[in-house]
């Protein structure tokens, strides 16, 4: 049981913890949170200069349960264990790993599911909108918490990239590194139109009640099952698709054309069906909010370099040759804005055919640049004192 | 340090902006950022020297020279360098252009189709030439646009670039007396550093 005492590559069983902000948050959106709390892991051991503090950021529809298990029972880790652990490419035994659920989430932080303090009732769809910059504030406040005055690094993929981005931006001081993975420096209109069928699909489950559906004790199941299948298929490839499921049927034959299953439709329905039970519909709506809002140019007059200009970090940037949702050619936009802003950075497309998923899996080239990416971190910031 | 990239770096001024292309594992620009402070990128398609550059802390942006350089501004650049990568790209001639758009002046250097060992090959045996500057086969080899040191000068005075240095070594990347007499036939290596049309 190697994963759950820590000594394999699993950073073994771990437990969430609470972060509680009793002074008030005023949001981008200029709505006053009274107070707030965060909850998040964190693996591996700070070391005395307080210097080896990497922050990992989430994506969508993730939490701060990025590594390790829960419980000896649970049947798959954190979202992210295949990259977080002892000689993993952010590698436990020299970083000191936080990783925490936003602000708005669904799984502890104070979200739409939690009591409004004024009111004594659930937030519910009353929950202000939130930004990466107030995600961003907040992970700042955490760090405070934490006695963390800089991160080696940040680092997250898609949502959680833009995040780094946005550190960079927000907190040049306080960031050394940051790592943008399959992450773009703004949504397309094609990302956006995708975001809003989902939110659509939510909005218009008769469960949804306006966003009360917790008074109703009932929850848009259908929505959010069929707004979790819309967003699946954009993190896969066709080819991806292609060889999971081809044509595969789950149940009847084609030839008769009757009560046909494809594996394919299976499958969605599952992913769907188990994401409705786990996240909530009005942070799902925060979320993809959140994400066709970022734009860090815009506080630049639209001037990404300007807003680069900025940053101190030094910055990795990774994408995936099939990612179709958050391309390559989004992590050049970016790489280009850096290289012209005169900032340290390196990039890689890697060759993978999980299309935007392909940030999430174990894949050797990937795991060999951003293990020798943070190897470098490690030597600069978290090294032996001398 | 390779001696290839000590007679480059030799051209290249301190603090300039420098886009390396083709940069392997980042050598020369680990060079030039710690001796000339200069602020300097790589671009490279190769997996395995992108994971060197990446290691080593060099800035490096992965991208195929055969699909251009569209994507970087003109005058991004002071000095745009190119070691032994001309004779491998797809289209040297545009890629030269390129290179003086985005950048005030260029570093180029190529292997000499013309050194004598080529021409004894090709003349007495029949055969494609096969050298230490040169080592690869016909069939796998990456160099499909080789030339001379002639040919190259006649490609830049079509152009009209002017030529700032110019420098051609042996093997042993001397410049002898012999090679600085006969260099087309003498000369397997050639450096220039070349400016824009109308900049001398």
């Amino acid at each position: 049981m190697g994963r759950l005492s820590g000594t394999a590559d699993s950073v073994g069983l771990v437990e969430p913890r609470l972060a509680r902000y009793d002074q008030p948050l005023t949001l981008q959106c200029r709505e006053t949170l009274p107070g707030f709390e965060l909850v998040y892991e964190t693996y591996g051991e700070l070391n005395a200069a307080r210097s080896n503090a990497v922050l990992v950021c989430h994506a969508l529809s993730g939490d701060h349960h990025a590594a390790g298990y829960h419980a000896p029972e649970d049947r798959k880790p954190g979202w992210w264990d295949a990259c977080i652990g002892p000689g993993k490419p952010i590698d436990t035994r020299k970083f000191f790993v936080v990783s925490s659920n936003n602000l708005g989430g669904c799984n502890g932080t104070t979200g739409p599911a939690s009591i409004d303090p004024q009111t004594g009732e659930l937030w519910g769809e009353r929950f202000p909108a939130v930004t990466v910059k107030d995600w961003v504030r907040t992970q700042a406040l955490l760090a405070d918490t934490l006695g963390i005055e800089r991160f080696a690094a940040v680092i997250g993929g898609s949502l959680g990239g833009m995040q780094a981005l946005q550190w960079a931006i927000d907190f040049p001081e306080r960031i050394a590194h940051a790592v943008a993975i399959a992450a773009a420096p703004k949504l397309s209109a094609q990302n956006i139109a995708f975001n809003e069928i989902a939110r659509q699909a939510i909005l218009s489950d008769p469960d949804f009640l306006d966003g009360r559906y917790f008074e109703a004790e009932t929850k848009p199941r259908k929505g959010l099952m069929l707004a979790r299948m819309v967003g699946h298929v954009t993190y896969l490839s066709d080819d991806g698709m292609g060889v999971k499921f081809g044509r595969e049927l789950k149940s009847g034959d084609i030839r008769s054309a009757q009560d046909v299953q494809f594996q394919v439709e299976s499958y969605l329905h599952y992913q769907g069906t188990s994401f409705s039970e786990r996240f909530d519909a009005n942070t799902y709506l925060l979320m993809t909010r959140a994400l066709d809002y970022f734009d860090p140019a815009l506080e630049y007059g639209g001037d990404l370099v300007a807003a680069l200009r900025r940053a101190k970090a030094r910055f990795l940037v990774l994408s995936f040759s099939s990612d179709w949702r958050f391309s390559p050619e989004r992590s050049n936009e970016i790489v280009d804005a850096l290289v012209e802003a005169r900032k340290d950075v390196a990039s890689a497309v890697i060759e993978a055919p999980h299309g935007h998923d392909s940030f999430l899996l174990p894949n050797e080239r990937y795991f060999d640049v951003l293990g020798g990416y943070m190897d470098a971190v490690a030597e600069r910031c978290a090294g032996p004192s001398p | 340090m390779r001696q290839d990239l000590a007679i480059i770096a030799a051209l290249i001024n301190p603090g300039a902006r420098v886009l390396d292309l083709g940069c392997g594992d980042g050598e020369l620009l680990r060079h030039l950022t710690a001796h000339k402070a200069v602020n300097g990128y790589g671009i490279e398609k190769g997996a395995a020297e992108i994971s060197a550059c990446v290691r080593a802390g060099v800035n490096v942006i992965e991208h195929d020279l055969d699909h251009g350089l569209a994507r970087f501004p003109d005058d991004s650049f002071d000095m745009v360098v190119m070691t032994e990568t001309l004779q491998a790209v797809a289209e040297p001639s545009k890629l030269l252009d390129e290179m003086l758009r985005i950048g005030e002046e260029c570093v180029v250097t190529f292997p000499n189709f013309g050194h004598w060992r080529c021409r004894l090959q090709l003349a007495t045996r029949g055969r494609m030439p096969v050298a230490n500057h040169l080592p690869h086969q016909w069939y796998d080899t990456p160099n499909i646009h080789l030339c001379t040191f002639h040919d190259f000068e006649r490609l830049v005075a079509a152009k009209g670039l002017p030529i700032i240095e110019r420098s051609m070594v042996d093997t042993a990347y001397d410049a002898t007396r012999f090679v600085k007499r006969l260099p087309n036939l003498l000369g397997a290596l050639a450096f220039y550093r070349l400016g824009r049309v109308g900049s001398a």
